[in-house]
């Protein structure tokens, strides 16, 4: 059984699946498919779907839904994540779980709003001041829009963080044929919320650093302080240097020291192949594509799907390097993840080369330019 | 009975002695106490500046965001959660910054209450002007007098929709009163309270509670509750009667498609479908692709239009394959379908770069006016001879073509016709259409 459907429809429906109840938006082409699909299903689970009069003021309302106990999410594209900037920010501070889609077009600026791009996957993890780690999925195709939705609201909950769906005009806006086996199908990760029973309430109290502390809901039983401002664990304003340290390192390690943890990745790897390719979204198409065709003309190559561009998974990518002399990262810009994959090898004793396949002229990279680079 | 929200244990207040910040908050205090609210069910949201240290000193609920921004987190708790009391915090600054979420809250109605700070300058940040500071007064940023006209917080939100707008001074023995009034109103309620910043309004200006009220005649701006109207819904409330009707309706779900055909087609081939704007070629080639998919095929479609939807070209691009299909893009395509003069200017470029093994089906009367250059096949299409309206022929020339070429039955896409929203009419064309007019080799 196949089904004929598109990326705006898969990120709906798992929203939904996700138990997702809020969600705020501001048009923009090509994420606007998404906001009308939330505006329609939302109020059908008693939930709210609204277009904010800006991108922060979207952002905000789901910020501020999220803490009443909402699993909320928003969507929109590269000018609209600048405006979300700050806000990406509070939430990392202030450990709301929020789904974010990033459907991303040709940029700087308003670039090419109906053009395709990859241009936004260092944008995410530093988009917001203090240089904190966030979450960020790529979907290569459809299923995986639903799939990793899916597993956005899972770890925006786990990690009580922000997560990002890094995915594009063209996988959002195109339909095609999904076999509906290609859709996973887990349980919805329950909140973690603080005892009701348990006395006072501490809003960030976490033991170990790593740890991620339960929630309260405003309007629940307990009183909560939720704060954008440097805390201690009582959500007090503080600048003793032990809580602002303490507060810090907790943001950065309940996500890098899970990495491994959060990593999802596709080894396709052959013995004996010396040239990796290492791809994500949708460039990871054309290069199965390529190493299909490669491989089919009997030379051995190995490919590396990345789903998880952040924590980027060191430990897959390292893994995937054994015997590897050469490896080609095709991607929508130039060269963005390249620098992570160059970051990772620097730390290999033995040569590698690592050779982008950029494109950023708002056309697709084909199957043939890698094949080409793979020569 | 809750005897103060205050809790004293974070006493002293922080401001500076004299700032009006610290009449606002008794004040607060005073009005909730007359209120006797669960301080479980009451959100403070603050603002930034001094007025953003206020949280901290109740025992409510507290959300301390960003600058400007409170009004959208307020927004967003009660639009999740309607039982709220939200009440936001905020200064002048923040309302010229966030001046754009307190027009629309107000707009909404929301029920929101919004306590403005209004002490004419950015006191946090060292004194600076802001939306409020009146004509002539010196700052730090204004040091040869304000030229900008003070904005009007309270008139703006109450011509813009707010239930509840009230202007007064932390002076007004009443302020507890009118705060209380703005928390019990049933929707978007503003108090803009006007005070002084003892540490660098008060003292660059030689500004005291006399100026606060000269000022205000100056400006004409009146004191009290200018609107309070009860005609409008709160919001919060409002969207969940709009669409209660909603509630439990089935949700987006798949549409499965089960093959009930089968097609021979041995490679991928790339169709293209070039029409105009209003002659429906998208959903022609989503029939196509659903036919497709019917006889057992993988399917993909692109579509290509100007962002002024009405006019122009309109383009399908549609992948047909016996296998998944990974790179999306065509570059070369098998077949291209030309049916109306906007989609010919727009793809010209594309069919000139045909491979001979390539098709073009195209309208007859377009090719005559138009010659066109490929190396592709040119099969002309007298689609005008079928004497169905323009809106049709995409179907008509793809029921023909599918003939012709045998990607997949013909059956399979009158099958998926039938489930289509315009079955009807649809067919009813395809079947009058005669299609021994059509030259297909
Ligand atoms: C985006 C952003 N820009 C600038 C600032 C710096 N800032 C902090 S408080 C403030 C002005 C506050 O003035 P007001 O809202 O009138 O509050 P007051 O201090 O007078 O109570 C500014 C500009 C900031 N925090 N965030
Ligand atoms: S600087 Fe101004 S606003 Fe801030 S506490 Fe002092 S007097 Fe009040
Ligand atoms: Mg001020």
């Amino acid at each position: 059984m196949k089904e004929f459907t598109n990326g705006a429809e898969a990120i709906a429906r798992a929203a939904l699946d996700s138990g997702c109840t809020f969600f705020a938006g501001y048009p923009i082409t090509p994420a606007t498919p998404i906001l009308l699909h939330m505006v329609e299903e939302l109020p059908k689970v008693g939930g709210v779907a609204i277009q904010g009069e800006d991108e922060i003021a979207s952002i905000g309302f789901c910020v501020g839904a999220a803490m009443t106990g909402a699993r909320a999410m928003t969507a929109t594209s590269g000018p609209g994540i600048s405006l979300y900037s700050e806000t990406i920010g509070l939430a990392i501070i202030g450990e709301v779980p929020l789904v974010i889609v990033d459907v991303q077009r040709l940029g700087p600026s308003t670039g090419g709003a109906t053009t395709v791009a990859q241009g936004d996957t260092q944008f995410l993890r530093w988009g917001t001041g203090g240089g904190y780690p966030v979450i960020v999925l790529a979907p290569t195709n459809v299923p995986d829009c639903y799939n990793l939705t899916r597993r956005a609201f899972d770890l925006a909950e786990r990690y009580r963080t922000p997560v990002f769906l890094a995915t594009d005009k063209e996988t959002v806006a195109s339909s095609v044929t999904v076999p509906l086996n290609a859709y996973e199908n887990f349980p919805v990760r329950e909140r973690t919320l603080a005892p009701a029973d348990n006395g006072t309430f501490t809003p960030y109290r976490y033991h170990p650093a790593d740890s991620v502390p339960p929630m309260a809901h405003l309007g629940g039983p307990h009183m909560v302080r939720f704060t954008g401002s440097s805390h201690d664990e009582r959500g007090y304003l503080s600048k003793n240097p032990r809580d602002v340290g303490a507060l810090n390192a907790h943001l950065a390690a309940k996500i890098d020291a899970h990495a491994d943890e959060i990593a999802l990745v596709e080894s396709d790897l052959q013995d004996g192949a010396e040239t990796l390719v290492i791809s994500y979204g949708l460039t990871a198409r054309s290069a199965r594509e390529a190493v299909r065709q490669v491989r089919a003309t009997g030379t051995r190559v190995s490919m590396l799907t990345v789903y998880t561009l952040w924590p980027v998974p060191e430990t897959a990518i390292r893994a995937a390097l054994t015997g590897i002399r050469r490896v080609i990262v095709p991607e929508l810009n130039l060269g963005q993840y390249r620098r992570e994959i160059e970051r990772v090898i620097g730390e290999q004793t033995e040569k590698i080369t690592v050779t982008g396949v950029h494109r950023v002229d708002g056309e697709l990279i084909t199957p043939d330019e890698i094949i080409e680079a793979l020569a | 009975m809750i005897e103060t929200y205050i809790n004293e244990s974070t006493l002293p207040f922080p401001f500076c002695p004299g700032c009006g910040h610290t009449g606002i908050l008794k004040a607060l205090d005073t009005a909730l106490v007359r209120l006797q609210i669960d301080p479980h069910d009451l959100v403070i949201v603050t603002d930034i500046g001094c007025q953003g240290l206020s949280d901290k000193f109740f025992d409510t609920n507290a959300f301390h965001g960003l600058h400007g921004r409170s009004v959208t987190y307020a927004s967003g708790i009660k639009l999740a959660n309607p039982d709220l009391h939200v009440i936001t915090l905020i200064g002048d600054g923040g309302c010229g910054i966030g001046g754009h979420h307190l027009i629309n809250a107000a707009r909404r109605n929301i029920g929101v209450t919004v306590l403005v700070f209004n002490n004419l300058n950015f006191g946090m940040t060292g004194g600076e002007h802001s939306v409020t500071t009146p004509p002539d007064a010196i700052t730090v940023t204004t040091r040869r007098g304000n030229l900008e006209q003070p904005l009007d917080i309270c008139g703006t939100v109450a011509v813009n929709g707010a239930g509840f707008a009230a202007r007064t001074t932390v002076f007004d023995k009443s302020l507890p009163d009118l705060i209380a009034d703005a928390i019990r109103f049933d929707g978007f309620a503003l108090v803009d309270i006007w005070e002084l910043c003892t540490a660098y309004f008060a003292p660059t200006n030689q500004f005291k509670k006399q100026s606060i009220e000269d000022t205000l005649d100056q400006l004409g701006f009146p004191t009290g509750v200018i609107r309070e109207r009860t005609d409008r819904p709160e919001y919060s409330r409002a969207y969940r009667a709009a669409s209660a009707d909603q509630v439990g309706q089935p949700t987006l779900a798949p549409h499965p498609i089960d093959p009930a055909y089968s097609s021979d087609l041995a490679t991928r081939q790339s169709w293209v479908i070039a029409g105009a704007a209003g002659q429906r070629i998208g959903s022609a080639a989503v029939l196509l692709c659903q036919g497709a998919i019917l006889s057992g095929l993988w399917a993909t479609q692109h579509n290509d239009y100007p962002v002024t939807v009405k006019t122009g070209h309109s383009v399908a691009d549609v992948i047909l394959s016996p296998d998944p299909v990974l790179h999306l893009g065509i570059s070369d395509p098998d077949v291209m379908v030309v049916l109306f003069p906007e989609g010919l200017a727009k793809e010209r470029a594309r069919i000139a770069r045909l491979r001979p093994g390539a098709t073009v089906y195209i309208t007859a009367d377009l090719l005559d006016q138009h010659p066109v250059e490929t190396a592709a096949r040119l099969v002309p299409l007298d689609l005008g001879a079928t004497g169905q309206q323009k809106s049709y022929w995409a179907l008509i020339a793809l029921a023909a073509i599918l003939r012709a070429t045998g990607a997949y039955p013909v059956e399979a896409f009158r099958a998926a016709m039938e489930q289509s929203p315009y079955a009807e009419k649809n067919l009813a064309a395809l079947d009058a259409a005669d299609n021994r007019t059509i030259r297909v080799e």
